[in-house]
């Protein structure tokens, strides 16, 4: 009888271990079903104003969202009650309710400066002749260089490449098996590598910004996390955090490295987020980095690859830029490292922009690249809400098809970016203003502190907005990146011709003499 | 939380009742509460056993859960997906044993296989021609219309070689809106304003433009509901609608049943029942989302029922969301009414910012790889956002200029729905008299592709699987894909949605024999 210690005072008398247990179970369980039920009556009551400022981060339930669907009423409360309505039958007091996440989302673009500044630029564009007091962009990552060849090409051959082999009714949604097989030709050749490409890893969609957005939805559940160097591209916020609700752990990187990545920090942002109750599903690098141009080396790669597997994570290896990798270092594409690795491949997905190489940026094309099969399934049905459509994929075909037109553009291609900015950089170090060393991207990094006002963030988009408002340029503050350090800034000069620089700097000179004079 | 919490609560409540009764309290605790200190100690061991039970149960079934997700859909058996636990990362820590963790919703997705996407998947993989592979399976499983392709092929022939420069890419690079350009926009304004019948004018600047309609679905999902929010949809209702709106969006389809004895007619009554069914199990229900004309059956909504739905969408408070891609395909003797024609003429009583449009061109216009879909909202919040995420779906340049020509030349337009129209119009007719020939019925339709037809005279076991053995049938004997009415949730078995528009006249015979083989082997066996 004598069961366990502390039940001995207990445990005696026929059925005593069986009452003993079941009756306080059973008054545990009415308890609990009672402060449940409470709680939800104290939800319920007080029903907000009816136009619900829903806070900027409600949609992820304190639950996984898969629970979520199940306990749809640990979700927002209504906004609207029924006695109202029945008061005013034909007009309910407040709108209808637009959900939280597109309250935020509509928010979060408002008031970024990166968001506001492309705003203005394309309200106002800067034409030499048309408007010569608009804003010049230098705020997008577009490249236009060598957009005149495209045009040309396209002249030349006549509209009827975009016909290809005519219309076909059905058509796969992850892109067509020909464009497949010339974006795997074509991006070796960028790359100026033997790499081999497999057409059937790969999921063509509307850019790569879609790319990263299904990749996210992909690897990670609501309110998970990725792990991201910062100063990253500042359309990373939308594009992750957006729709597929999936939070930035940043991993800061100085100037005092170069803004080169160190595992070490890997590593501390990594425990400190998992210290914090953060579930780190992965890692996003960018390579050539945006906005700093950096280039990652075999070495780190292969860190990387070590850090991820160590960790049992994804690595998303956002290689948009890769064409534009022109400096004197060589760049390695994680589809190299993964050729000599051959284990463990299914963690990595890579990320091309064919729009980008080809420097026709307004064709949004993109290319998701994986080594799991299971998120290429997944992958390629979701891309049916960022599917290519037909005719550009013919258009496509046709061009990267015409292996001359292709050599040649580039080799020009590459030739314009490498001779824009030497001009660019070396027109801005006249001026006092250093960037760092970089080898690929489409812009610079331009460590602007000394004509920061104050040294702050303040200080820097103070800067930020005198060069908008009165210099008529549109850069991107390093705050928009999440750099640390305030004072820096991108410059994208992709998008600029050789006559604009000097209009650029101009304007620019002017800034900095304000200031000098000032202080 | 409640671990801390309840033994001090559970002490208070049981304490002043064993002082107050002194010993004898309750009977069957009577053998129990002996001695000092068992009255607490008898209910905080169980009570904390309990918990810990409960604790374990859970934990199991999570993992449980893990289980049969992740691995059904893995052909390639490389991938035993296990929930990490951090001690095992450790345990391992080059640990190429377990892969990585997917995404529940990759998983989800992997796994979803509708009979729709089956049937589409098969067909697409032995697809009938008729000098190449006169065995192959029919598509008629698809909203597709190849009727009048010839006219669209026509045109771009000559736009190609007519040297007009349509596709040149301007040298000035300005940050491109993400949602479609103005021409283009204008070009569709004008384009709608024919197709819907002429009487209502459409503000380019209330329309997104999306690459297809189902990403303009999903983004209006995105935006009107939050996860695990609700819209009402009438069943029968397109197979689509269950990626477009629950995948990624997350949002809840709680299904309006209409039925046969309507001809799937939407009833007001089944309207509210369903509102008031969900309300009473916590579900926020945040829209009603409806075809017109209707995807499956093809009817459309009256004027009247349109004023219903919007009265009802104010009453409740909820969003009207409609879907008009079909808009320009009908061929009856009903008029198409849209319900920006009704926000039009009453605009001084309602509030139009609950209502929004869904537009497309693959129906239409057949240019389904085109993928050009509009938003069309009068709700300036809805409006802002979803341009905003119209970059993760924007139509690329080319596209948009080829487009924009092609809905300028508004003659060929109106050749184009003129001719379309006849051919429709024909082709349904035929077909729909050579299914009743061999004792199939169709629901009666003025819109769509497509037919929805009545066999549930062939199926075995009234119910889905009957209905699902039979579309096995066709698959297998008939060779034809078509739709079941349970991938479209169609509360009646035995319905069948049958895409017309991708047969010419003369294939009409062929498909009916194919049919007729299925009709004769369920009489047979019966």
């Amino acid at each position: 009888m004598r069961v366990i210690v502390p039940l001995q005072g207990v445990v005696q008398g026929k059925g005593g271990l069986f009452w003993g247990s079941v009756i306080p179970c059973a008054l545990f369980y009415f308890f609990q079903l009672y402060f449940k039920n409470r709680r939800h009556h104290h939800r319920s009551p007080p029903p907000p104003p009816p136009p619900p400022p829903p806070p900027p981060h409600h949609s992820p339930d304190p639950e996984p969202p898969g629970s979520g669907k199940l306990h749809p009423h640990h979700v927002q409360v209504l906004p609207r009650s029924l006695s109202r309505i029945l008061l005013s039958p034909r007009s309910p007091a407040g709108p209808a309710y637009v959900s939280g996440r597109a309250t935020s989302v509509a928010r979060i673009s408002a008031d970024s400066p990166y968001y506001v500044g492309l705003r203005k630029a394309a309200e106002d564009p800067y034409h030499e002749v048309h408007n010569p007091h608009g804003v010049i962009q230098l705020g997008l990552a577009h490249n236009t260089l060598s957009q005149d060849l495209v045009h040309d090409w396209i002249h030349q051959n006549g509209t009827t490449a975009i016909l290809g082999r005519g219309i076909a009714p059905y058509q796969p949604l992850d892109g067509f098996m020909e464009l497949k097989l010339a974006v795997a030709g074509f991006m070796p050749q960028v790359m100026e590598k033997s790499i081999f490409f497999s057409p059937s890893q790969m999921v063509l969609t509307a850019g790569a910004t879609s790319a990263i957005d299904i990749l996210s939805f992909c690897l990670a559940d609501h309110g998970n996390s990725f792990l991201v160097p910062t100063p990253h591209s500042p359309s990373f916020d939308g594009d992750i955090k957006w729709r597929s609700d999936i939070e930035i752990v940043a991993v800061p990187c100085r100037s005092t490295d170069n803004f080169n990545l160190s595992i070490t920090a890997l590593d501390r942002a990594f425990n400190q987020a998992k210290k914090r109750g953060q579930k780190v599903r992965g890692i996003i690098i960018t390579n050539p980095s945006n906005p700093v141009g950096k280039l990652l080396d075999r070495e780190t790669l292969l860190d990387i690859v070590d850090f991820a597997r160590e960790k049992n994570i994804h690595i998303v290896s956002n290689e948009t830029f890769a064409g534009s990798a022109c400096g004197s270092k060589e760049f390695v594409s994680m589809v190299e490292i993964l050729e000599a690795e051959e284990l463990d491949r299914d963690r990595v997905h890579i990320i091309y922009s064919l729009s980008n190489e080809l420097s026709v940026p307004d064709f949004k094309v993109g290319v998701l690249y994986s080594y799991n099969e299971n998120v290429l399934v997944a992958a390629r049905r979701m891309a049916k809400f960022s599917a290519l459509s037909a005719p550009t994929q013919q258009l496509l075909i046709s061009i990267l098809s015409d292996t001359r037109f292709v050599q040649k553009f580039i080799e020009i291609n590459r030739l314009r970016l490498r001779r824009m900015y030497n001009t660019f950089v070396a027109e801005l170090k006249q001026l006092g203003i250093e960037c760092t060393s970089s080898s690929g991207g489409f812009y610079c990094w331009a460590n602007m502190s000394k004509l920061l006002r104050s040294y702050g963030e303040k200080g820097e988009l103070e800067l930020w907005d005198r060069l908008l408002n009165v210099a008529k340029i549109n850069v991107t503050p390093g705050s928009s990146c999440h750099c640390i350090e305030p004072g820096w800034f991108r410059f994208c000069f992709t998008t600029l011709s050789e006559k604009d620089v000097s209009v650029v700097m101009e304007r620019i000179r002017r800034i900095s003499a304000a200031t000098k004079s000032e202080s | 939380m409640t671990r801390t919490r309840e033994p001090e609560s559970k002490s208070k409540t049981s304490s002043p009742s064993s002082s107050s009764t002194g010993m004898k309290l309750i009977v069957p605790l009577q053998g129990v509460v002996q001695g000092r200190g068992g009255i607490l100690l008898g209910s905080l061991i169980p009570c904390a056993l309990f918990y810990f039970f409960q604790l374990y149960l859970k934990k199991r079934r999570r993992s449980n859960d893990k289980h049969p997700s992740s691995n059904p859909p893995s052909p390639s058996s490389s991938f035993p997906e296990l929930p990490r636990t951090p001690s095992r990362s450790n345990l391992s820590s080059r640990g190429s044993l377990t892969g990585v963790r997917l995404s529940r919703l990759a998983t989800t997705i992997s796994d979803d296989d509708s009979a729709y996407y089956v049937g589409l998947n098969r067909a697409s993989r032995d697809p009938y021609h008729k000098l190449t592979n006169p065995d192959g399976i029919i598509q008629l499983g698809l909203s597709d219309n190849t009727l009048s392709l010839d006219l669209i092929g026509d045109w771009m022939r000559k736009w190609g070689s007519g040297g007009d420069d349509g596709l040149s890419i301007n040298g000035i690079a300005t940050y491109q809106a993400f949602d479609g350009v103005d021409e283009l926009k204008l070009a569709l304004s004008d384009f709608m304003h024919q197709v819907m019948g002429g009487s209502v004018h459409f503000d380019t600047s209330n329309m997104v433009l999306t690459a297809g309609a189902t990403p303009a679905i999903e983004i209006l999902s995105f935006c009107l509901a939050d996860h695990g929010n609700a819209f009402l949809v009438p069943t029968p209702y397109y197979p689509g609608f269950d990626r477009d709106v629950k995948w990624r969006p997350g949002v809840d389809l709680i299904p309006v049943h209409c039925r046969s004895a309507d001809n799937f007619n939407l009833s007001m009554t089944a309207l509210e029942q369903a509102y008031s069914q969900a309300r009473k199990r916590g579900v926020k229900v945040r829209g009603i989302l409806v075809s017109n004309p209707s995807n499956p059956v093809g009817n459309m909504l009256t004027q009247d029922m349109l004023y219903n739905l919007i009265d009802f969408a104010e009453d409740k408070n909820i969003h009207l969301i409609v879907d008009e891609v079909f808009a320009g395909s009908t061929y009856g003797s009903e008029k198409f009414v849209s319900v920006a024609e009704i926000l039009e003429s009453d605009s001084e009583y309602i509030d139009n910012r609950r209502i929004h449009i869904i537009y497309g061109l693959s129906k239409d216009l057949a240019l389904a790889g085109f993928r050009v879909g509009v938003i069309y909202s009068f709700n300036k919040n809805v409006l802002a956002t979803a341009r905003k995420l119209c970059r993760f779906s924007s139509i690329s340049a080319p596209t948009q200029r080829l487009v924009t020509s092609m809905l300028s030349d508004k003659k060929f337009i109106q050749d184009y729905f003129e001719t379309n129209r006849n051919r429709m119009r024909q082709v349904h007719h035929e077909f729909v008299d050579a299914l009743s020939k061999i004792g199939i019925k169709c629901a009666k339709s003025s819109g769509g592709m497509f037919c929805w037809a009545d066999m549930s005279g062939l199926i075995k076991p009234y119910s889905e699987k009957g209905e699902l053995e039979l579309w096995e049938k066709f698959m297998s004997i008939a060779k034809i894909n078509i739709t079941p009415g349970s991938a479209c949730h169609c509360i009646e078995p035995g319905w069948f949605r049958i895409c017309f528009t991708t047969m010419s006249l003369d294939e009409i015979p062929l498909v009916i024999e194919r049919i007729r083989r299925v009709v004769e082997v369920c009489k047979f066996s019966s």
